[in-house]
């Protein structure tokens, strides 16, 4: 297994809000990062400062399974996702820090006729999209993975599974903290422990943040807060058809090697991969509950370790070290919200749900594109707020019952 | 997280569906609603940071709707009244 990175003692300042940017990002997780990232490299607007209520990185971005892939059913998914997956591909070398991003493979199991055919579907949709999908039956499933269990004799037997083979994890701090680096490096302010906690509107123009530090004057505000993307968006009167819910997850103790790929199963509902420590990281569905609690209900876990063990029974005797939760926005099609507010220079990027990590890098992209141009790049113009009203929903929970 | 059926007491949250956001009303003119409006209706709920009015059904046990008032952040719940309006 790669040795971790060696990191230097600081790897951004700590600045003072100055009374003004350009561009002011609300969230200092992995999509904030990314964005102010890109905003400097890719538009060179570097009067940036990324606010952060909490520390920097200190939430989904740190609580998520880490799991990267782009086969999403429809086309406006699977091309957003790729550009992402192809930003991943490149993302050690340009931000010059190894973020141990490894193409393992994304293994998802099927368990019925139902779901072999969608499997199918959807390995056929992502082959015209032109991303790399395989079929594969139960025993090419065991060929590629050993240790999964495809015996007939359990209540929901494997019937085969899709395959990704450039899909798999990286390390999620390294991840935000490269991208912090960067975007520091290039002069993008990061301000910790600093709340919004109101908007300056001129008319209906925002021009500035209230915060637990002072005002902060700004030429274009860009929501990006996650699960708390409705409490920010209320604040200037807008409702976002948004949900916050704990999403759960945990790992085991340190193992030798044993899992050499990520599997998922909706049906059984978990998925799970090694983190190059050697721990099993595990997720499954969110708690049905509006929270923000950061915690969830023990009957989620015990379903998703049950339907681990039978999934791979080699796994009967591992520890749960550690459970946890994270606050997700979920939009009613499962799909992001990505672009412009009826607030002219209010931005908002939110509605990842349960899937954001594997987007990081793209959501930056094409996020600092629209705050940059103030206009949405093709890949998130189909993600507009507008959508709830025209009815052009990207529908990705009903039609492909993906997990993330 | 226990939830206080009115009528069979406190229970797992497992026994319950949730039904989201209370008193949700219709739209009282719908064929003047124009999409806007039924965006509205269709797609956006109440998503409190704090004390939140909703909607729960015993599914394993009584089978009945009732509705209480939970806080999101402590998950503190205030029991409504039995049959309480939707």
């Amino acid at each position: 297994m790669a040795e971790p990175h060696p990191h230097p003692d600081r790897l951004w300042r700590n600045p003072e809000p100055k009374r003004s940017y350009d561009v002011v990002i609300v969230g200092a997780g992995g999509h904030g990062l990314a964005t102010g990232y890109y905003l400097a490299k890719n538009h060179g607007v570097t009067n940036v400062a990324v606010l952060e209520r909490g520390w920097l990185a200190g939430g989904n971005v740190a609580r998520n399974t880490t799991v990267i892939r782009s086969n999403y059913l429809w086309d406006e998914s699977a091309a957003i996702y790729e550009h992402s997956l192809k930003l991943w591909e490149g993302l050690s070398e340009e931000l010059d820090y190894d973020i141990l991003f490894s193409q393992r493979g994304v293994l998802n199991l099927v368990h019925s006729l139902g779901d072999v055919r969608a499997g199918r579907r959807r390995v056929n949709a992502n082959r015209l999209s032109g991303i790399d999908a395989e079929w594969l039956t139960a025993e090419e499933v065991k060929a590629f993975c050993p240790i999964v269990n495809t015996s007939p004799d359990v209540r929901y037997p494997v019937m085969g599974g899709t395959l990704q083979r450039r899909g798999g994890i990286a390390k999620h701090d390294y991840v935000a903290w490269a991208f912090a680096r960067k975007a520091d490096e290039m002069g993008v302010d990061l301000i910790q422990n600093c709340e919004v906690t109101g908007f300056d509107l001129d008319g209906d123009r925002v021009v500035g943040v209230r915060t637990n530090r002072g005002p902060i004057a700004a030429g274009k505000v860009a929501l990006c807060a996650a699960g708390h993307s409705t409490v920010l968006a209320s604040m200037v009167g807008l409702d976002l058809p948004i949900q916050s819910h704990p999403l759960q997850a945990l790992v085991s103790e340190l193992l030798e090697p044993v899992l050499n790929c990520v599997v998922m199963s909706n049906a059984v509902h978990v998925y799970v991969s090694q983190a190059h420590k050697g721990e099993l990281v595990m997720g499954a569905g969110i708690d049905q509950y509006n929270s923000y609690g950061q915690r969830g209900s023990p009957h989620v876990i015990e379903q998703q370790l049950a339907a681990a063990v039978e999934l791979f029974p080699i796994f009967s005797r591992a520890h749960v070290v550690r459970t946890w939760a994270g606050i997700v926005d979920v939009a009613p099609d499962a799909s992001p919200i990505l672009g412009l507010t009826p607030v002219e220079n209010l931005f908002i990027n939110c509605g990842w749900g349960t899937g954001g990590f594997k987007a990081t890098p793209g959501s930056g992209w094409v996020y600092a594109h629209t705050i940059a141009n103030g206009e949405p790049h093709a890949l998130n113009a189909p993600f507009a707020l507008e959508r709830f009203s025209t009815g052009a929903l990207i529908d990705e929970h009903g039609a492909a019952g993906v997990a993330h | 997280m226990l939830i206080p059926c009115p009528w069979c007491g406190d229970r797992e949250d497992i026994e319950f569906k949730y039904g989201g956001a209370a008193q949700i009303a219709y739209p009282t003119d719908p064929e003047a609603a124009d999409d806007a409006a039924w965006a509205r209706y269709v797609f956006v709920r109440p998503n409190p940071k704090g004390k939140m009015a909703e909607r729960w059904v015993h599914t394993a046990g009584c089978r009945r709707w009732f509705s209480l008032v939970r806080d999101t952040v402590t998950h503190e719940i205030t029991p409504g009244r039995p049959g309480g309006k939707a």
